[in-house]
């Protein structure tokens, strides 16, 4: 394929999904670790009424209200879970699946009651993204990659998922010491002085963010495969957690890669006329990545290490 | 307009929702109380989201074979199909490799669900142009309910209820003992998947009302919503089905009563609301009645305490030890003891002197433990026990000169 179709038709998603699955593989990896895999699940249901709340707020499809929306709702649903959690004295899985489900629903009754037929705002969108649409017009080859015309013209979610890698990245590393030590054993953490309730707060947070950076790309609901997947086959891989962290990017990026060409060239060669959607084709790549991962993988069982006697 | 939805005169299409929403929402409720029971909420969340590719594939067979892709009973056979395949990854996931259980219901569900969509834009460019409702499986579609549909309904909630009823003390026993249940010879694992396959009969079932997202809540907040009332497990799947019917009821009513009112999230936000009323009002475990229970701990503490000091002669300075006091009638407004204060706090500082004779003696030890400075000596030793103990403390002594 050359670069005149390549770059503005699949560049731009090719590397906004790439980012996307990095971003939320990092804290995905932390988040597997301490068994809080469904905060992914719950928060990435919530930031659909973020989303819809901001946009009646403002009325109009903006970058960040929505963002600033969705964090909100995030950090709420993390704060009622806790909530509901403490005051009722509710198992966390109950408590999650409380609060994240009537958050989601209120978020559909609030965007079945106002009126967003003139802008791109439906459930069915919110649910599975659009990542085929967030082409790069302005490109007309190669070339538009240095050239600053062209480069104004660039779908906005592109430097908003590398500016939130970036973020999540710097979070990782700067707070690498205190986030391994508190992942692997609470209690040592907190006598050593470091503040493990803030701590954790603070990766859900970050968690919230890259969800909502990737929502637009991927839906709310494929989020939780990135989330997920990719640190759930490294952890099949390895027992060293820099190796983990490695390991998860690589499945990241090779999911979302082949999961994007599958979906957009793999049904023209099987001889169908339309592409299918990447981003479910992303996460069906993770599963099967996953699943791979879950038969051959050299860590892959409980007792863990690899025989290397 | 509301009054004339509850009254079920809206209408057929309406009154066919409004019955099945609220059979629906008995099974959910009933069935996800052994779910909730046995901590394992969330994992319903998977098994409806799986429930996706199902649908599709069930779809795609009807369309091939010449059928209405839209048939219900096919669609919701495929749905269960693949809900079982995925309750099965999620099982082999967690017992043979090292992922915990969140995990493996977080890739089952999202994995599961993003190969759904795959097939549906598959089935969209098909162009087969009557896949019109499939969307609808998302978050539910009531509009156009046939007769058929509800009767499926209604007969897959009554079978899984009918199911829940004959193994509900298994089902029972290993939620809250699993180890006890394996004991006495249960099959665990067996009673588990039991389970989790009523959980899938009734997210299936409720595919079309309240849809896959959604059905989850009705799965697991009308049990939280019924744990809040009772400490028995029979009156808690009787209160859930109770609370899930009732929500279910309400939703579709109010659903019905006025336009652009979705269905599922209606009824998902009515047993919320159940729900928010319980964790505050409930007894014992509501959250007004914890705020009331410490109250009455922190009065009797503090009367108790001034109760003492007056009996020793101590001036009270703490401003609320004193109102109290003064509002049982126990001191006047300038902190000197009533005639009843006085006796009562004689009485506290004998009693006082009671508990220390009884917890210095080895033959209390039983008794001394109940020993919380709040506890009335009377409740725990019998009058001869009282009588004995003031024996031997003896009668006031002489003042010595």
């Amino acid at each position: 394929m050359s670069g005149e179709e390549f770059v503005p038709l699949s560049l731009t998603p090719l590397l906004i999904g790439t980012f996307a699955a990095i971003a939320c593989a990092l804290p995905g990896n932390f988040l597997v670790l301490r068994k809080q895999a469904l905060i992914g699940d719950a928060i990435s249901h919530v930031v659909l009424p973020g989303i819809v709340v901001a946009f009646i707020l403002t009325g109009a499809i903006s970058t960040w209200p929505m963002m600033l929306g969705a964090a909100g709702a995030a950090i709420l649903a993390v704060i009622m879970i806790e909530a509901v959690r403490r005051l009722g004295q509710i198992e966390a899985g109950a408590a999650m699946g409380v609060v994240f489900t009537t958050m989601f629903a209120a978020g559909v009754l609030l965007l079945e009651q106002t009126d967003t037929s003139s802008v791109h705002l439906d459930v069915e969108h919110a649910l599975y993204g659009n990542l085929e649409s967030l082409i790069w017009l302005d490109a007309t080859g190669w070339p538009s990659v240095l050239d600053p015309v062209a480069l104004a013209g660039l779908p906005p979610e592109l430097p908003r998922i590398a500016l939130t890698l970036l973020g999540v990245s710097l979070f990782i590393w700067l707070f690498w010491r205190p986030l391994k030590i508190s992942t692997f054993d609470e209690g040592f953490a907190r006598t050593v002085g470091i503040r493990t309730g803030a701590l954790g707060m603070a990766l859900v947070i970050t968690a919230a963010i890259a969800a909502v950076a990737a929502f637009d790309a991927v839906g709310s609901i494929i989020v939780i495969a990135m989330f997920i997947c990719p640190p759930a086959a490294a952890r099949m891989m390895t027992n060293r957690l820099e190796t983990q962290i490695g390991w998860s990017v690589v499945f990241a990026i090779l999911s979302a890669v082949t999961g994007y060409i599958l979906a957009g060239y793999g049904p023209l060669w099987l001889g169908a006329a339309d592409a299918v959607s990447a981003a479910g084709m992303i996460a069906t790549m993770s599963g099967l990545i996953l699943a791979g991962a879950a038969i051959w993988g050299p860590c892959r069982t409980r007792a863990g290490a690899p025989n290397t006697a | 307009m509301l009054w004339d939805a509850l009254t079920l005169q809206l209408g057929y299409n309406a009154t066919l929702v409004a019955i099945g929403a609220t059979l629906l929402g008995i099974s959910a409720g009933v069935t996800g109380t052994f779910l909730f029971l046995r901590k394992r909420a969330l994992v319903s969340d998977a098994i409806s989201h799986a429930t996706l590719p199902g649908v599709c594939i069930g779809f795609m067979l009807l369309v091939a074979l010449g059928g209405d892709g839209r048939n219900l009973l096919g669609l919701l056979a495929g749905s269960a199909v693949s809900a079982w395949v995925g309750l099965l990854c999620m099982n082999w996931l967690t017992r043979h490799t090292r992922l915990a259980e969140d995990a493996a219901i977080g890739a089952v569900l999202s994995v599961f669900f993003g190969f759904g969509i795959v097939l549906l834009t598959v089935i969209q460019t098909m162009g087969v142009g009557r896949q019109a409702g499939l969307e609808g499986f998302l978050l539910g579609s009531t509009a156009g309910m046939l007769w058929t549909d509800a009767l499926i309904i209604a007969l897959g909630g009554a079978a899984t209820l009918l199911l829940v009823m004959i193994i509900r003390r298994p089902m029972t026993m290993v939620a809250f003992d699993p180890e006890y249940a394996a004991a006495q010879g249960l099959p665990v694992h067996r009673v588990d998947l039991a389970m989790m396959g009523l959980v899938m009969a009734v997210t299936v079932v409720g595919l079309k009302i309240v849809g896959l997202i959604l059905i989850v809540a009705l799965l697991i907040i009308p049990p939280v919503t019924a744990r809040f009332w009772s400490q028995r497990s029979e009156r808690v799947v009787l209160l859930a089905g109770l609370a899930g019917g009732l929500a279910g009821y309400l939703g579709a009513a109010l659903s019905a009563s006025a336009p652009n009112l979705p269905t599922g999230p209606i009824i998902v936000l009515v047993s919320f609301g159940f729900f928010a009323l319980s964790l505050l009002f409930a007894p014992v475990r509501g959250v007004l009645a914890a705020v009331l229970r410490h109250l009455r701990f922190q009065r009797r503490v503090h009367i108790r305490q001034g109760l003492l000091a007056l009996a020793q002669g101590q001036k009270i300075y703490e401003p609320l030890t004193l109102r109290l006091l003064r509002r049982s009638g126990l001191v006047r407004a300038d902190g000197v003891a009533t005639e009843t204060g006085k006796a009562r706090a004689a009485k506290a500082l004998r009693d006082e002197k009671r508990w220390e004779v009884v917890r210095s003696d080895q033959a209390h030890e039983a008794t001394a433990a109940l020993y919380d400075g709040l506890r009335d000596i009377e409740t725990v030793l019998t009058r001869d026990q009282i009588a004995e103990v003031d024996r031997q403390i003896g009668g006031p002594q002489e003042v010595p000169a």
